[in-house]
């Protein structure tokens, strides 16, 4: 093993830090239970990485990564994740059979071949960059890029373009009838009624809660006998079962709900006017 | 320092990656996978552009990080599109070509 050392000391204490949260980091994307939760492993290791890159004389490199990466397309990650559904869990049934363990040893398999490689390279003593960053180092990036390798680039704005008009074309969505205006959504849920589907009522569904009491939305409206209106709790909170029974609310609309609610008696009300003229006579 | 750490480093976060791929059913981690992978080998060519005192592998790094966006780009519409269809996310169900 060849030695190509360069860089101060710092930089092996930065890279000591840096380097193993990386890498536990990074062992979110095997083994977090929540897709979001794997996101934000992936983003401190990006971050990391921009560290890193400015430590190697990258710091183009290093601004580019954060906008590029933890900027758009991380973004672009969490943004579908909210799209598809947070709580999609990962299913843990194997396909095929004994796959985890098989691709753990190909995972062991593949870190003993790069590290036999990376320990026995012969590698040249390492340059290091100051004579090519003599201009600042994104100038020197922009030298290259512009300069020899200028049809990529164009070849890379191509690919850009295409790839967005790709991705709009696979998600753009046919419409397959005509817009619903709000008579016929009127005329639809009304014959679904007389039908006797849909909708219980044909107002709309009473708003949750026992107002002055209690009006979160997860507590059924009741009605004046006591009992709970099942439709006045939103439809996504009863089907999470998230929907409170009145009994179990403390205060009035448990005693409510339980029939034990006794009216309180209001106190004597004084003649208005009295008191008001007393203040008055006061002043 | 030695420039060995970062090509270690690379080729954990690589491996970490691969087997990401492999292990995770969850379409949008398997494709996490990749990119921490793509992200790896960036690592790896801005190291080597040190040894060799060249901008060149930077330079790599960079076209690399523009296709890497381009295909993130594609890669989570085909997801959008095959979970509008199918509303599933894992990379086991959409099996229609099987028999």
């Amino acid at each position: 093993m060849t030695e190509s050392v360069v860089g101060s000391g710092g930089e092996l204490v930065l890279f000591w830090i840096i380097g193993p949260l990386m890498v536990v980091a990074a062992l979110a994307l095997l083994f977090a239970r929540k897709p979001v939760h794997a996101a934000v492993g992936l983003i401190f290791v990006m971050i990391g990485m921009a560290f890193l890159y400015t430590a190697l004389e990258a710091p183009f490199l290093g601004v580019a990564q954060v906008v590029v990466y933890t900027g758009a397309i991380m973004i672009l990650f969490v943004f579908v994740l909210m799209l598809v559904g947070v709580d999609a869990a990962d299913s843990v049934a194997e396909t095929i059979k004994g796959q985890r363990w098989i691709a753990v040893a190909l995972g062991a398999g593949l870190v003993a071949v790069l590290a036999g490689v990376v320990l026995t390279a012969n590698l040249p003593p390492a340059a290091g960059l100051e004579e090519a960053n003599t201009m600042t180092n994104p100038v020197g990036v922009a030298y290259e890029i512009f300069g020899s390798t200028v049809f990529a680039l164009e070849l890379v704005g191509v690919l850009l373009i295409t790839a967005a008009l790709g991705a709009i074309t696979l998600t753009h969505k046919e419409r397959l009838s005509a817009i619903r205006d709000q008579k016929a959504t009127v005329r639809l849920r009304q014959r679904a009624y007389a039908r006797g589907e849909g909708s219980q009522v044909l107002t709309p569904a009473p708003a949750p809660g026992v107002y002055a009491l209690h009006n979160a939305a997860d507590v059924p409206a009741l009605d004046p006998e006591g009992n709970p209106i099942d439709i006045s709790v939103p439809r996504v909170l009863r089907i999470r079962g998230q929907e409170l029974a009145p009994a179990d609310v403390d205060g009035h609309v448990a005693q409510i709900a339980s029939g034990t609610f006794v009216q309180p008696v209001a106190p004597p009300v004084t003649d208005v006017r009295e008191s008001h003229e007393n203040e008055g006579g006061e002043r | 320092m030695s420039l060995m750490h970062y090509l270690v480093l690379s080729g954990i976060l690589f491996t970490i990656g691969a087997v990401t791929v492999l292990v995770r059913r969850n379409a949008i981690l398997a494709f996490m996978g990749v990119e921490l992978m793509l992200n790896s080998c960036n690592l790896a060519l801005v190291a080597f552009s040190r040894v060799h005192g060249t901008l060149t592998g930077q330079v790599m790094a960079f076209y690399v990080m523009v296709v890497a966006a381009a295909e993130v780009v594609v890669g989570l519409a085909i997801i959008v599109s095959i979970y509008r269809a199918r509303r599933t996310v894992s990379v086991d169900e959409p099996s229609l070509l099987r028999n």
